[in-house]
């Protein structure tokens, strides 16, 4: 993982510079068009998962292009366990919110003074919450693969 | 009908979410809770709260009736439903009784098994597991079955290869239990999509409407029933499909082992029978042919086949993993012969199993703990040892045996009674047969306690030297529940059978 060459980008002995330079440019905008089919969601073809992953995906592209140590850096291993919880608790906070408002659990008509509104806000939310988990959870299995310890010796069993 | 009055009316009308909510919500939160000891204390508390819920649930639908709940205000067969009917609620009551009583038991045995970092979400996705588990119960969408199926099997993989710090096969028998878990899953899952594009619906309700109206339906429908049988059979070790059960139950955290034996293929057995009895109909000739051939035919060939591999079993949890396969048969059976008396005994004695198992795994757990016996030659002297675990453990091992004034005879006798009713004499012969090798199984483990002398260590007699006290409490619990189902305690034996009786009648389409 820690090759020299990796740690300096800058060097202009870099074979990967077009690489760096390109996904440099590309990352920001992978990102933003994760929220673009976040909030395009309840319009059309999208959603809470496909951004989630497409946000994972602009986490691992940095992690290909500049190495898993410099992804950990942007994006803390100690963020995944608690995106996780926060995605669960702000889908399920949705629902005890319309129970709290004396409706059915994630009935979101409740949520608003008009049903549709309600709706359309109890949608994002709970979109939002996948898109935490998602994300993170799609972060956590690349790090995971990413920094396998060495094979089980023999002896180990 | 006055401890009904004493629930909240909101939690009776909404109690059938709150039991999949409040422990799925909590599980997310303990997994970032920083102390083990605030983890316990949630699940524990999490768990008893689930339990009244389910109690409160139990009681309402007997007064009541079955009550369907709509998820997010969208009515069936739109949306997702929760059905908490005859069938359901003793369920819904078992397992969640079963997880209070083995998080009490995992204070201490989570302590001795489980790495301390890996505690609190130890705890976390016990949590999870047990929502899954109870949303496949509770639920009235077949889709949403198989989510909530997943969600307790991924937890479930992930909990069996923690008790890799006790034994390293762990991580081999969770990856076993993992690819044959996903295959059922799977299998499944396609048997739904068959279903979905025969009927156009996930709704069950509206599903078998749709059957009965199409009369069984053609070939599709044949082809998902085949596809969500084998599923289910692998979930629910149904014979030869049960070869990832002896490892998960013998290497995982004791803890672990209790839950799972004493509900995961219970509740995977309770989706066989809302699938074959009240989706598709046994009046259907494709599903009554399969119940009547292959149902009994593995179960039959399951109870002897694995009550003869229990016999030759060297570790005690193999033994009863073995004795566990052999037990669904019997179970299997109940179901195979699709009467009203026949279901009747397969439901019982799948509550009844639950509670035999759940005794003698605590106990077993509690043998590891004080001396880390897990080998049957272990077992020379224990009832000097540890007198009143060895009494719990003889008292479930009597049951499960089916000796009278015990749980397992009731169940038992009213299987045996069944298949006469029906004329299948060989069937009740079976029945007889496999209790006597229950009696050499779990005899010669009895034999050994019991008749032998407590062994030296360092040339001193060991000393007595008991279980804790949350260990002792929720074995003693489930041995005496099991004497006062035989016994019919407290009418604890008939509300049992009634229940029972109840689940057949709604299975047999005699209503509730």
């Amino acid at each position: 993982m820690s090759n020299p060459e990796q740690q300096s980008p800058d060097n202009m002995q870099d074979p990967h510079l077009i690489l760096r330079i390109i996904s440099k440019f590309l990352i920001p905008f992978i990102a933003l068009f994760a929220f673009y089919v976040q909030f395009h969601g309840d319009f059309g073809p999208g959603g809470g998962f496909q951004a989630g992953v497409i946000l994972a995906a602009s986490v691992i592209l940095y992690a290909l292009i500049f190495g898993l140590d410099a992804a950990k850096k942007a994006f803390p291993p100690s963020w995944i366990r608690i995106g996780m919880t926060i995605g669960v608790l702000l889908y399920g906070g949705t629902g005890v919110l319309a129970w709290i408002l004396g409706g059915e659990f994630l009935n979101y008509s409740v949520l608003a003074h008009d049903a549709a509104h309600g709706q359309h806000y109890g949608i994002l939310a709970i979109e939002l919450g996948v898109l935490t988990t998602v994300a993170t959870v799609m972060v956590a299995i690349f790090y995971a693969f990413g920094s396998r310890q060495p094979d089980l010796q023999n002896e180990d069993w | 009908m006055d401890v009904l009055s004493l629930f909240p009316a909101w939690l009776l009308e909404h109690g059938a979410a709150f039991a999949i909510v409040l422990p799925l919500l909590m599980g997310a939160i303990t997994a970032i809770l920083p102390s083990r000891t605030l983890a316990w204390w949630t699940a524990f508390i999490v768990t008893l709260v689930v339990t009244v819920t389910s109690f409160g649930l139990v009681l309402n639908m007997l007064s009541e009736g079955a009550t369907i709940y709509s998820m997010g205000g969208w009515d069936p067969p739109h949306g997702i439903s929760l059905v908490v009917d005859a069938l359901s609620a003793p369920v819904l009551l078992l397992i969640s009784a079963m997880a209070v009583l083995t998080v009490v038991y995992g204070m201490p045995a989570t302590v001795a098994e489980v790495e301390p970092k890996k505690r609190a979400p130890f705890y976390a996705a016990f949590l999870i597991c047990f929502a899954g588990l109870m949303g496949m119960v509770v639920t009235g969408d077949a889709f949403n079955v198989f989510v909530f199926l997943e969600v307790s099997s991924i937890s479930t993989y992930a909990l069996v290869a923690m008790g890799s710090a006790r034994d390293r096969r762990a991580l081999t028998a969770s990856y076993n239990y993992l690819i044959m878990g996903s295959i059922g899953a799977t299998f499944f899952v396609i048997g739904l999509g068959f279903l979905y594009m025969e009927t156009g619906t996930l709704n069950m309700a509206d599903m078998a409407r749709i059957l009965a109206d199409l009369d069984g339906g053609s070939r599709v429908a044949k082809v998902a029933f085949g596809f969500i049988i084998v599923g289910l059979g692998l979930k629910l070790a149904m014979f030869p499909l049960h070869t990832w059960l002896p490892g998960a139950y013998a290497y995982a955290p004791s803890m672990m082992t209790i839950f799972l034996a004493s509900t995961a293929t219970k509740a995977a057995l309770y989706l066989l029978l809302r699938f074959s009895f009240t989706i598709f109909d046994p009046s259907f000739d494709y599903v009554g042919v399969l119940m009547k051939y292959l149902l009994v035919g593995v179960g039959i060939v399951g109870m002897i086949f694995a009550s003869l591999q229990a016999i030759f079993q060297t570790d005690v949890r193999r033994t009863l993993a073995f004795s566990s396969v052999a037990q669904v048969g019997y179970m299997l059976l109940g179901v195979g012969l699709a009467t009203a008396a026949g279901l009747a005994a397969g439901y019982l004695h799948l509550l009844n199993h639950a509670i035999i198992k759940g005794g003698l795994f605590l106990a077993l757990g509690a043998f590891w703990y004080r001396f880390g016996i897990t080998r049957i030659d272990d077992f020379e002297g224990l009832s000097k040892t540890m007198p009143l675990t060895m009494a719990a453990f003889t008292v479930s091992a009597l049951s499960l045996i089916g000796v009278p004034f015990t749980a397992g005879f009731v169940s038992k006798v009213n299987l045996a009674t069944a298949a006469a009713d029906k004329g299948w004499w060989w069937a009740v012969g079976v029945i007889v047969v496999t209790s006597v090798l229950a009696i050499i199984y779990m005899g010669r483990i009895l034999l050994l306690a019991y008749f032998g002398d407590a062994p030296e260590i360092d040339g001193e007699k060991a000393k007595r030297n008991e279980a804790p006290l949350m260990m002792l409490v929720p074995m003693w619990v489930l041995a005496i529940m099991s004497i006062a189902i035989g016994s019919n305690i407290f009418n604890l034996g008939d509300n049992f059978v009634g229940a029972a009786e109840a689940a057949a009648r709604l299975l047999l389409g005699g209503g509730a």
